[in-house]
């Protein structure tokens, strides 16, 4: 498997489908485990850390995961090969920069990844489309049984599993939700849905961003507390409680835009298709910021029913690699949001690129998209 | 109480500014907290929660006289202080070798939880197992008698009386 194989598409869980995909496009569940019988990275030579890397390599790969799977070893590869790695949600950043042997067991289809040697010894995730948190939840539990028949984790009855940083303590699970809030966003109140996290105990981070800015309006919301609770019971409260309330909020806002403010969806609307149809230089940051209001529109009139003037323009937008020429899609946009991101666009082009290269490239490829010839 | 600044919408969120000595109150809207530029942190990074719990908490001497400070885990040869940079144990047995500074923290850390009531491991000895067993079902009664689901804490009461013959 190469990496280019991945890189000329999105991935599964990021193609729009799933339920409630309209404002939750994903659901990741990620445990963290230790070996019984190691020392915690941190005081972990690279000799132990080699001895590890190899046990839980040969153990993942020796599974039957219901997909191919691949290894890659993270330290021996290439930074534009980790950025895109980082840039699918496959590895995290700090596996991608860290130090020491480590490396990567990743389904082909990219709903699977083990971390070995992260910030603990294993970091399973399942991710999956729209929302499918149980789904997630079920299969990574089976997958965390056939590890635990081959190895011994590091547990303790009183704790749990335990783990390099007591905040992971316990059931190590961290069920994280990929949100689109953009009306949230537009109508001033996502303070609102930032301070109703917070009470739940909740942590927010904004994505494609650099560093927690949301540029895409696009936010992980993710459980904090893992010791004291079961995994059903955070399972179950994303499910029954959170992601409905956060729908609701979304969508009211997104019926306010509609009944209160239509000049602004409008405005937004129309702005974010004449820039990307027209720029020929893009940064990721702007066309993330703009992709994500014709997100919002295409959705607006798919779920809400709403066809303003610019909604009816936007969808009337059909480019080359739309599965119906007629309209644009919701993959279309999705596959922009992840194929103009910086590793992306340079693993597809075949060779590194400066920044005024990657931006002429980026609003090429998002113009050809939106249908436009020139 | 309406908005200082709107005077329409309801003031939810209310500013303390002290500035030399000065004392001055502010009652804001949301959307005129937003316009002013003030936004509550929602987000606070692990490393600045940890040492940030750890510095609030009273140091040993305080609380027993003797010290966890000068404490050296003797199978990872870690300490206190190197935790308190790194916000990352060294081994396992740290949980048990410096139980006594990590507990308050890891129950702040966990909404009060101190006790693993999750999944286990096919490995765990039976006794262990029914052990916690036991006592998930009586977290899970405490939650169902407070969510006011009788049904639910009758059935989990019997589960345990029988658990416990």
């Amino acid at each position: 498997m190469k990496l280019t194989d991945l890189s000329s598409d999105i991935n599964e869980w990021f193609d729009g489908s799933g339920p409630l995909s309209d404002i939750v496009i994903s659901s990741r569940v990620r445990l963290a485990r230790n070996l019984a019988g190691y020392k915690f990275l941190t005081r972990c030579s690279n000799t132990d850390k080699s001895e590890i890397l190899k046990k839980l390599k040969d153990i993942l790969l020796s599974l039957d995961l219901g997909d191919k799977v691949f290894y890659i070893s993270i330290d021996k590869s290439s930074a534009l090969d980790r950025h895109l790695l980082v840039e699918r949600h496959l590895i995290s950043r700090s596996h991608a920069f860290g130090k020491g042997p480590r490396g990567a067991v990743i389904a082909e289809r990219e709903f699977f990844t083990a971390m070995i040697n992260e910030e603990d010894h294993l970091r399973l995730q399942v991710l999956k489309a729209g929302c499918q948190i149980s789904s997630c939840a079920k299969q990574i539990n089976k997958i965390d049984d056939m590890i635990e028949q081959k190895v011994e984790y590091a547990f303790s009855p009183r704790y749990g599993y335990l783990t390099a940083c007591p905040t992971n303590l316990g059931t190590g699970i961290r069920v994280s939700v990929m949100l689109h809030l953009p009306a949230l966003k537009m109508t001033g109140q996502i303070e609102k849905f930032f301070n109703a996290a917070r009470d739940m105990g909740l942590a927010v981070r904004g994505l494609f961003g650099e560093g927690t800015e949301a540029v895409s309006d696009l936010y992980q919301l993710s459980n904090q507390v893992t010791l004291g609770i079961s995994e059903d019971s955070v399972v179950t409260a994303f499910e029954k409680t959170i992601i409905p309330e956060v729908v609701e909020y979304e969508n009211a806002a997104r019926n306010q835009l509609l009944s209160r403010q239509s000049d602004v969806l409008e405005d937004k609307i129309s702005r974010a298709m004449a820039l990307l149809q027209n720029a020929r230089l893009i940064s990721s940051q702007e066309a993330l910021f703009l992709l994500s209001h014709l997100r919002l529109g295409l959705n607006l009139h798919k779920h809400q029913g709403a066809s303003t003037p610019a909604i009816k323009r936007l969808c009337a937008l059909g480019g080359s690699d739309t599965d119906d020429k007629s309209s644009l899609s919701i993959r279309t946009i999705n596959r922009l949001f992840m194929l103009t991101l910086p590793a992306h666009l340079q693993l597809n082009y075949g060779k590194p690129l400066d920044a005024t290269h990657r931006d002429a490239l980026r609003a090429q490829i998002i113009r050809s998209a939106l249908g436009q010839t020139s | 109480m309406q908005c200082q600044i709107c005077n329409k919408n309801e003031a939810t969120i209310h500013l303390t500014e002290i500035i030399d000595g000065v004392r001055s109150e502010m009652h804001l809207c949301e959307i005129c907290a937003q316009e002013q530029g003030i936004a509550i942190k929602t987000t606070i990074p692990v490393n600045e929660l940890l040492s940030n719990l750890l510095a609030v908490q009273p140091t040993d001497e305080e609380l027993s006289g003797h010290s966890d400070k000068d404490l050296i885990c003797p199978h990872c040869g870690f300490t206190l202080e190197q935790f308190r940079k790194e916000a990352l144990l060294g081994c396992p047995y740290d949980y048990e070798v410096f139980e006594k500074s990590l507990l308050p923290l890891i129950e702040r850390a966990h909404n009060g939880g101190t006790t693993h009531c999750g999944k286990l491991p096919s490995r765990v000895p039976r006794d262990a197992k029914r052990q916690i067993e036991l006592l998930n079902l009586r977290h899970q009664l405490e939650t169902a008698v407070q969510g006011e689901d009788y049904e639910m804490a009758a059935k989990l009461r019997d589960k345990i009386n029988q658990m416990e013959k």
